[in-house]
């Protein structure tokens, strides 16, 4: 019994190790959706970060992302969807939680939003899923 | 008549806002503390902080490179602390241009990712920040820093390392403040003291290093950086648009100063 238990944990612990947060199919779809948007901003000379935030966001649902922003930079947020969303919006909330003005981007499974922080701190990244299914969506962010 | 209707639509509208607690625009309070909250997005990198810094003139970046440093250490978390500090390094030599700088760098950290047994993936990055130096590729030298720290956080969570993958962020996080905070005292500039307000990212900091496993969490090194967290948020909580005065940022590069060497130190104390 005891043998059967240690084999069961070796092949959880190998299973666990291989598969270590493996990114999905529509996860791989929806960031390729997010960098084609944010590889836009880069020809206006805006770096893109390699780290990002992939999740699943239901309809009329939305994620809250906390980033921490520095005073002086511009920033693009940039979120790529699969195709059974059909409308995103982005959001950004100063640490307060009051709405900060961006400049918007929408296009079907895509959104982006701009804006240049007067004061360095936390910000919140929210991105809505207006129109459309449950979808995966990737949000990775910009900066110049 | 119309102005009257006004009145009674944005009085209903203010009602029901009191009623449900909330603030037209603003986010609740406990969906901000619910936020996700990840070290791949909510931690910025050594080259983000930097572009902020040079928007009101550029620094001298050459002062704050620093000679070399060990590269052998006994405790994987001390290793984990210096490979993220000279991933910072490296976008400072990025910044000062110097290409031959970032070719030593770059040979350091992947003889650290080696000794943490980092994989191969992480070693090929090697050969990239050598060829882009050599062909002063700057703006791709700082997409293959990111993405070298990326890959080494990556192969520690495959390889059962979480808790090392925080440490990797706080090295990053403490050179970059120390070599900012530093570059602000040399040349002070309200707009550039601005960025070093950071009391969320610390705290952050903070709350990862409080859910290591015992063993990482217990090692001197640790807890000797997990006890000065505490006074370094206060250090970097200046009021919001507000820039800290000269004798306030002396303070963090003090703070961080110190804390920089405990992490390099031969022998930890």
């Amino acid at each position: 019994m005891k043998t059967w238990v240690s084999i069961l944990a070796a092949m959880t612990v190998a299973a666990a190790t291989t598969f270590a947060d493996p990114e999905s199919d529509t996860e791989v779809a929806a960031h390729k959706a997010a960098l084609d948007l944010a590889g836009a901003f880069s020809n206006e000379g805006f770096k893109m970060r390699d780290g990002h935030w992939s999740g699943t966001i239901k309809p009329h649902d939305h994620a809250l992302i906390a980033v921490n922003l520095y005073a002086g930079n511009q920033y693009w947020f940039s979120v790529g969807a699969t195709d059974a969303a059909k409308k995103l919006a982005i959001n950004v909330y100063d640490e307060t939680g009051k709405l900060v003005q961006t400049e918007p981007y929408n296009e079907g499974e895509k959104a982006a939003a701009g804006f240049s922080p007067t004061g360095s701190g936390q910000y919140y990244v929210m991105v809505d899923l207006v129109e459309g299914n449950e979808s995966s969506v990737c949000l990775i962010y910009s900066y110049k | 008549m119309r102005r009257v209707r006004q009145f009674f639509a944005t009085t209903l509208l203010l009602g029901c806002c009191v009623v449900i607690g909330a603030e037209p625009g603003r986010l609740p309070a406990d969906q901000m503390a619910k936020a996700i909250r990840l070290d791949a997005i909510s931690i910025p990198t050594p080259g983000e902080l930097f572009a902020a810094l040079e928007k009101p003139g550029k620094p001298n970046w050459v002062d704050q490179m620093r000679g070399p440093v060990a590269t052998a250490y006994k405790s994987r978390a001390q290793i984990a602390l210096n490979l993220g500090s000279l991933i910072a390094d490296g976008f400072i030599a990025v910044e000062a241009k110097d290409s031959q700088q970032v070719k030593n760098i770059g040979t350091d950290i992947i003889k650290m990712a080696k000794a943490l047994g980092v994989s191969e993936n992480v070693l090929s990055r090697g050969n990239s920040i050598n060829e882009f130096a050599e062909n002063d590729e700057w703006d791709a030298l700082q997409e293959e820093l990111e993405a070298t720290q990326n890959e080494v956080k990556s192969s520690m969570q495959t390889h059962r390392d979480q808790d090392l993958v925080i440490l990797v962020s706080v090295g990053g996080w403490v050179r970059g403040t120390q070599a900012v905070s530093s570059a602000v005292l040399q040349n002070y500039d309200e707009r550039a003291a601005k960025v070093l307000r950071q009391p969320a990212l610390v705290n952050f900091i903070q709350a990862k290093l409080n859910e290591v496993s015992p063993d990482v969490r217990n090692e001197p090194l640790v807890k000797e950086v997990s006890g000065d967290l505490p006074g370094i948020e206060k250090l970097v909580s200046f009021p919001a648009g507000k820039a800290p005065t000269q004798d306030e940022v002396k303070k963090v590069n003090e703070a961080v100063g110190k804390m920089m060497s405990q992490i390099q130190a031969k022998e930890p104390k």
